[in-house]
């Protein structure tokens, strides 16, 4: 046994023991309160439809090129990871059986017994290693290849065992392995036309664009789930139209709503919305490599010309909770609680802006839809600017090519981030000072060390230390101005039950598949 | 007889040439859009090697004119190659989706076309009266009105406040009439909305030409029944336009459904077309691109040929 995460071994006996992971989620959050799902007894049987955000001929049933919600949705349907996340985004042990390391470096894994893939053939530690390993190859085109690159490598050990050997500690591999392009799939797999996992649900039929179609596992290795018998998983782009289908009754269970239809939802009976405070958050990107948006003063400037209250109340209708220039939201246990949060000083920024000369200059700043909200951010920040002499012109442009075309390549443009189950992914992916996705470019040799430091610290306490001082860091110096976190908005018929939050994303963290039942 | 297969043979001959051009149009210009397939595939994910990798896999990395070639090789040889979205085979990817819009669009047809002439005729019948104006103002103010807005309120009206229809355009396999008429009601009035209007209208200016000629006063003269005289003398004549009309209000179903396809949520060869353009799915997009210019073309010659056949004039030339 380890002294790196006792909480994860502790949980991998009670699973052993055949507990659901329902109780391991009270057990895991030490007295926290637990999700409703023990609630009420679940029943079986049933089949709903749900409806995510996106659906196009891109739609993937290979968890490596997994891009979108729909996508993790319809993933975590079908295939089982080594770990999942439970509500605080702890990772639990899954198809793993226990997870061991000594140094963070080398970490040994047994696999669960008697799990098998919807073929009939048994999980072996080939799979795993397969699953794992794959993501290095380019042409199999992992959105997980960046990560994947910390594994040294995986090799079996045993029928049922696994030893993964990463290029340097990090304490948050069990976090890492939960993510659905992790999701392990059957040894030698490179067709995926149908899907050979061992989810809760078993791939009908597969049509890219249109819809999937599964049913339940009944060998499924969590005993007793899942509960229904069919879910049906389509795309509705257009929130106006999901949001009519879900009242009409052609859907049971909808993701992404906009604050704007909730009133709607709720005067109607029958509906229940459900709220889930995340870490998905729209930032404004002040390239540190290019004038003005590098000078310090200016940075500063900008994240005081946040009205954080109005762009909760008026943009996100308070369904949004206030942030403070860095990317860790008040729900994460490493949240600095110390750091006052930036007000609205427009006084504070004018004198800043004054003692950097570029009071009464225009700059254009790119925004959109593709951003969540970003116009309606920007149209606010544009308003409070001009308040004090600083002309701000939002470029609007299309969603499409956005990413490839406009973000990060301009002085001013906006970034949208999806929720990370840890400090360490989000720092280590949008802020350390090599990262491809560095929004502003910024460099913080103090930051860096901290960040690799924090990957291989035992001691909880001083972990904490750590990522408090990398928010202060990002917070003061970064360049990236970030004024709310975004909370997931979904929404379900009120006879769908055993539904909750994951604040990994909407449909309970992609995960709801599992979670849920029908109360006819 | 003679004339019409010559116009067939030089139609079916005009098409080739037209579709060859419009697929070279369609790649030059969607190979002018920023960023292609291996890019879109790997979204923000997109490092220098691992873009090179994927574009050799999916052959971006030869030159434009030699993909070109290569995919028209394959189309000659009944290969429209694989989706490069998702490895699929166009064909079968096609195959899932081109029904469903010829479906819809038949559908539409069935409706709207006898509608339409129903419309147009009467108003020409009737000139100037109470019921023309009345069809007038209607006819006018459907095609006035966007489709989107049309689709929206119809399904918070009969979806969602009184649940006669489903808001979704989804057939459950083996679906009884009933289920097939309430599935398809909502998506065929919206398009009906839109081209029943073009078609009317254009019926009743071609009658009216008509009935403005010296045959048909000299038919009435002779003592024929309007009604008859409309059917059997003004109809045959005016067939040419109102065919031509029909057709070009039905070119649009394919194409134009897209609205509707998105509303409804119904899978249809539109949104797969827009679907490619957003993936950079060059041969997909060609693909679609190659149906709607083929359907276009083959609309407009079916209208020549009625409009020969049903007028024996041209007919015996």
């Amino acid at each position: 046994m380890s002294n790196g995460r006792p909480a994860t071994v502790a949980v991998s006996r009670r699973d052993a023991l055949g507990t659901m992971v329902g109780a391991g989620f009270v057990a895991m959050a030490g007295g926290a309160i637990a999700q409703p799902v023990a609630a009420e007894t679940p029943k079986r049987g049933g089949r709903i439809r749900v409806a995510g955000m996106s659906s196009s001929t891109a739609d993937t049933l290979d968890p490596a090129r997994g891009s979108l919600s729909t996508d993790y949705t319809r993933h975590y349907m079908l295939y089982s990871g080594l770990t999942q996340y439970d509500e605080h985004l702890k990772p639990q042990l899954a198809l793993a059986e226990s997870i061991e390391t000594r140094d963070r470096v080398l970490w040994t894994i047994k696999l669960r017994k008697d799990v098998s893939f919807h073929d009939g053939s048994s999980l072996t530690a080939s799979d795993v290693v397969y699953s794992l390993m794959r993501h290095k190859i380019p042409a199999m085109a992992s959105k997980a290849a960046t990560i994947a690159t910390q594994f040294q490598e995986a090799k079996a050990v045993g029928p049922l065992e696994v030893q993964i050997q990463l290029i340097g500690p990090n304490a948050d591999l069990p976090s890492i392995l939960a993510a659905s392009h992790f999701l392990v799939v059957k040894d030698g797999t490179v067709d995926f036309q149908t899907a050979n996992g061992t989810g809760p649900y078993i791939c009908k039929d597969f049509k890219p664009g249109v819809r999937t179609v599964a049913t339940r596992n009944a060998n499924y290795w969590k005993s007793g789930r899942p509960y229904l018998d069919e879910i049906e998983l389509i795309g509705i782009p257009d929130e106006v139209s999901r949001v009519n289908a879900l009242l009409s009754g052609d859907v049971q269970l909808i993701i992404a709503i906009n604050p704007r239809s909730i009133r709607r939802i709720r005067s109607i009976q029958g509906f229940v919305v459900q709220e889930t405070p995340s870490g998905l958050y729209t930032n404004l990107i002040m390239r540190q490599d290019a004038e003005p948006t590098s000078d310090p003063n200016f940075v500063l400037a900008m994240k005081h010309l946040f009205d954080r209250d109005l762009i909760q109340k008026a943009v996100f209708r308070g369904f949004a909770t206030i942030a403070n220039d860095h990317p860790i939201p008040p729900s994460n246990p490493y949240y600095l609680q110390d750091l006052p949060v930036r007000t609205y000083d427009p006084d504070r920024a004018k004198f800043l802006l004054q003692k950097a000369g570029l009071l009464n200059v225009r700059l254009p700043m790119y925004a959109s839809p593709a951003a969540e909200e970003s116009v309606d951010i920007g149209s606010v920040l544009q308003e409070a600017a001009a308040n004090i002499g600083l002309t701000l012109a939002v470029n609007r442009v299309p969603a499409d090519g956005y990413w490839s075309n406009h973000w990060m390549k301009h002085p001013l443009s906006f970034g949208n981030t999806n929720p990370r189950p840890t400090a360490d992914l989000i720092f280590g992916q949008f802020y350390k000072s090599d990262a491809p996705w560095n929004e502003s470019g910024w460099k913080n040799a103090q930051f860096d060390q901290l960040l690799l430091a924090a990957r291989g610290e035992a001691d909880e306490v001083k972990r904490k230390q750590m990522y408090g001082d990398m928010q202060l860091l990002v917070h003061e110096y970064c360049g990236v101005g970030l004024p709310v976190f975004i909370s997931l908005m979904d929404a379900h018929d009120q006879r769908l039950k055993g539904y909750g939050s994951i604040p990994l994303g909407g449909l309970m963290g992609y995960m709801f598949a599992e979670h849920v039942w029908l109360d006819s | 007889m003679k004339t019409t297969l010559v116009l067939i043979a030089r139609r079916l001959g005009t098409a080739v040439v037209t579709l060859l051009l419009v697929s070279v149009v369609v790649f030059t210009i969607s190979s002018l859009l920023p960023g292609d397939a291996a890019e879109e595939t790997l979204g923000r994910n997109a490092t220098p090697e691992a873009v090179a990798a994927l574009r050799t896999k999916l052959g971006l990395d030869q030159p434009a004119h030699l993909r070109y070639l290569h995919w028209l090789g394959g189309l000659l040889s009944g290969n429209p190659g694989q989706s490069m979205a998702n490895n699929l085979p166009v064909k079968d990817v096609i195959a899932s989706r081109l029904p469903k819009s010829l479906l819809l669009a038949g559908l539409t047809t069935i409706v709207s076309v006898p509608l339409a002439l129903l419309i147009g005729i009467l108003s020409a019948m009737y000139r100037g009266s109470m019921l023309d104006r009345v069809l007038s103002l209607v006819t006018l103010s459907m095609v006035a009105v966007p489709e989107f807005l049309v689709a929206t309120v119809a399904v918070l009206v009969f979806a969602v406040n009184l649940r006669w229809l489903p808001a979704l355009t989804i057939v459950p396999e083996n679906a009884t009439l009933g289920e097939f008429l309430s599935a398809y009601a909502m998506p065929v009035m919206t398009l009906c909305f839109v081209i029943v209007a073009q078609m009317a209208r254009m019926t009743r200016a071609a009658m009216i030409d008509q009935i403005g000629q010296p045959y048909v006063e000299m038919a009435i003269l002779k003592g024929v029944r309007p009604a008859r005289a409309v059917l059997t003398h003004v109809l045959p004549n005016a067939v040419g336009p109102i065919v031509n009309a029909v057709a070009l209000s039905l070119s649009y179903l394919l194409g134009g459904a897209i609205i509707v396809e998105t509303i409804f949520n119904y899978p249809g060869i539109a949104s797969l077309m827009v679907d490619a353009v957003t993936s950079r799915d060059m041969p997909l997009l060609q693909a679609c691109a190659m149906i709607f210019c083929l359907a276009y073309l083959l609309l407009v010659l079916v209208a020549d040929i009625c409009a020969i056949l049903g007028n024996p004039r041209l007919r015996n030339q």
